[in-house]
């Protein structure tokens, strides 16, 4: 038997408000595999990339219909844990947020969260620390200064820490809304590199406004147009030979 | 005739603009600096009454270590402050044990739970409870909790450091309340995003994330609110019982060292020493306050620890 989709929505619709932003979606994100979300700004990405760890619910606005299932269970409904689901899937954000704490601390935080065994010594967190830097390429830079602030770090260490603190819970699934979004080439280059060396051990949702960075960087590509899921396939073909005019039309630079 | 400039009415208006802006300007610097000038201007009047004491009479051992306050006591009238400040020392720090708790659990409740209709109307009465002027809660303090303390403890007087403290730590509660949710208002929602992603309820966030990065703020929150326990006078006055002592429990009564100030300076001979007394005790309420506010400016500013 096939391995299950890493996420598989039905007839998504999602409002926030009365304003519906998300129409009948049905997408299936293949497991091990890095799918791109493209689309113009506003047309859902984020929305629907944040309805998979169900975030936008911190809006008491936000109503929704349909199913999200991730790794074969559905993640809403009454018997579902909140906490549960967001152990197993790992959100990056735009901009960089680590929290206000040493970088230390900051790799822990979700570990501390979810560990539910006996208190790790120090050398265990410290082991944990180390390989969650060392996975995301930041180990060199950051092992003399654990105990500073991880706000201090530039915006391209900022964001691999917050890539970082995912890692010690042992996520399956990845979320990430316009990673790079905020930094500059060399360090939209850098995580976009270090995106790609966590091909496989990770399912990525890389959301990007960024075609190139969606060709460059992406196994499976899905264009998405006011709030409705347009096409989805291979990277390669979509944008080779996109089979929906709109997509033609967007990847041509057509749209905004 | 040469034709009008066309930017001649421009110019115009530019000049009232500029007249109005140099008058703004003028009247907002008078202001602030005014506000500069009363307080030194207090400070030296304050300075200037109470400083012959200071040279004459004053023994920094007696202030401050006699809790013998007997200025009227003939012919050798005795100025220790010690009972005085442990007055006010000991209702003050009641207030904040009392109302540090119930202050962040408001501050807390309000800003990171309560939504909508409810948060709103919680901030309107606790700004409520903030204008409540202080005679009130002295009178509230004399009439309702004398009794009750009296009646629930079994003591022969009500009027003691227990009424006072929690007189006064119901007024700081509000201030209190307001800073420490400001405080918190100003960590940055993205941080409380990331932790509720990574799967942490909204009271781990709460505690772990927003609590310590709010910490400066909330520490200002409770020194302000001591600030305002040190100088209230009114209510502490009418519910301390008044009665000079060094307190050993919080039934004991005592005398506090504003409440001292305002009992006395009315019948005391303008420039006598006991006039002079009083005055010093005013120099020292003023350091006190001026090195909470002080502490607790710096705290807001983010001062690190070490
Ligand atoms: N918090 C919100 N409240 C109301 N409308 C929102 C909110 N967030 C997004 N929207 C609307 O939903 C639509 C989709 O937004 P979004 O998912 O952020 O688009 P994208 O990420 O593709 O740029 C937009 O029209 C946007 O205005
Ligand atoms: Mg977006």
């Amino acid at each position: 038997m096939a391995d299950p989709a890493a996420v598989q929505t039905q007839a998504f619709n999602l409002w926030y408000g009365t304003f519906q932003a998300l129409y009948d979606v049905d997408i299936t994100v293949a497991a091990g595999r890095i799918t791109s979300l493209i689309g113009p700004s506003g047309c859902g990405k984020s929305t629907l990339l944040r309805s998979i760890n169900r975030i936008t619910e911190r809006l008491g606005y936000v109503r929704t219909t349909g199913s999200i299932e991730v790794y074969g269970h559905p993640i809403i409904g009454p018997a579902v844990s909140l906490v549960q689901v967001r152990k197993q899937i790992g959100m990056v954000f735009q901009r960089p947020n680590p929290l206000p704490l040493s970088i230390r601390e900051n790799v822990l935080f979700g570990w501390k969260l979810h560990n539910e065994g006996p208190k790790a010594t120090r050398a265990q967190e410290d082991e944990i620390v180390e390989q969650a830097l060392r996975t995301v390429l930041l180990w060199d830079e950051t092992k003399d200064r654990l105990a500073h602030t991880a706000t201090g770090l530039s915006l391209e260490q900022q964001q691999k820490l917050c890539i970082a603190r995912l890692l010690p819970v042992k996520p399956r699934l990845l979320l990430m809304d316009e990673p790079c979004s905020a930094l500059d080439p060399k360090g939209t280059e850098a995580v976009e590199e270090l995106i790609w060396t966590l091909r496989g051990a990770y399912t990525i949702l890389l959301v990007t406004h960024n075609m190139a960075q969606a060709r460059r960087a992406s196994d499976d590509c899905a264009f998405m147009l006011m709030g409705r899921l347009v096409e989805h396939r291979s990277t390669n073909e979509l944008f080779v030979a996109p089979e929906d005019p709109r997509t033609g039309d967007y990847i041509e630079g057509r749209y905004g | 005739m040469a034709p009008t400039p066309p930017d001649d009415h421009a110019s115009d208006r530019r000049n009232l603009d500029w007249y109005v802006d140099r008058g703004m300007r003028w009247i907002v610097t008078v202001g602030g600096v005014s506000a500069i000038v009363f307080i030194i201007g207090i400070f030296a009047f304050v300075t200037r009454e109470g400083f012959p004491f200071l040279f004459d009479g004053f023994e920094a051992g007696e202030f401050f270590g006699s809790p013998a306050w007997r200025p009227t006591s003939e012919p050798n009238p005795t100025y220790g402050a010690l009972a005085l400040i442990a007055g006010t020392a000991s209702v003050t720090g009641l207030a904040v044990l009392s109302a540090v708790p119930f202050s962040l659990g408001a501050a807390i409740y309000i800003a990171e739970f309560a939504t909508g209709r409810t948060r709103e109307v919680l901030k309107v009465l606790v700004e409520l409870l903030a204008a409540i002027p202080s005679v009130v809660w002295g009178f509230i303090g004399l009439s309702m909790m004398n009794p009750l303390i009296i009646a629930i403890f079994d003591v022969p007087v009500g009027l003691n450091v227990l009424n006072a403290g929690l007189i006064l730590g119901l007024m700081a509660a509000p201030i209190m309340t307001t800073i420490a949710e400001d405080a918190l208002k100003a960590v940055p929602d993205a941080y409380r995003e990331a932790g509720e992603a990574m799967g942490a309820t909204r009271w781990q966030v709460t505690m772990r994330v927003v609590l310590p990065a709010a910490k400066n703020g909330l520490m200002a929150a409770v020194l302000l609110g001591v600030g305002r326990g040190f100088g209230e006078t009114m209510a502490v006055l009418m519910a301390s019982g008044h009665s000079i002592n060094l307190p050993t429990s919080p039934f004991d009564s005592v005398r506090a060292l504003t409440a001292t100030i305002a009992a006395e300076l009315g019948e005391t001979a303008v420039g006598s020493e006991h006039y002079q007394a009083l005055f010093t005790l005013g120099m020292l309420l003023f350091a006190v306050t001026f090195s909470i506010n002080l502490a607790a400016d710096l705290f807001v500013r983010g001062v690190r620890r070490g």
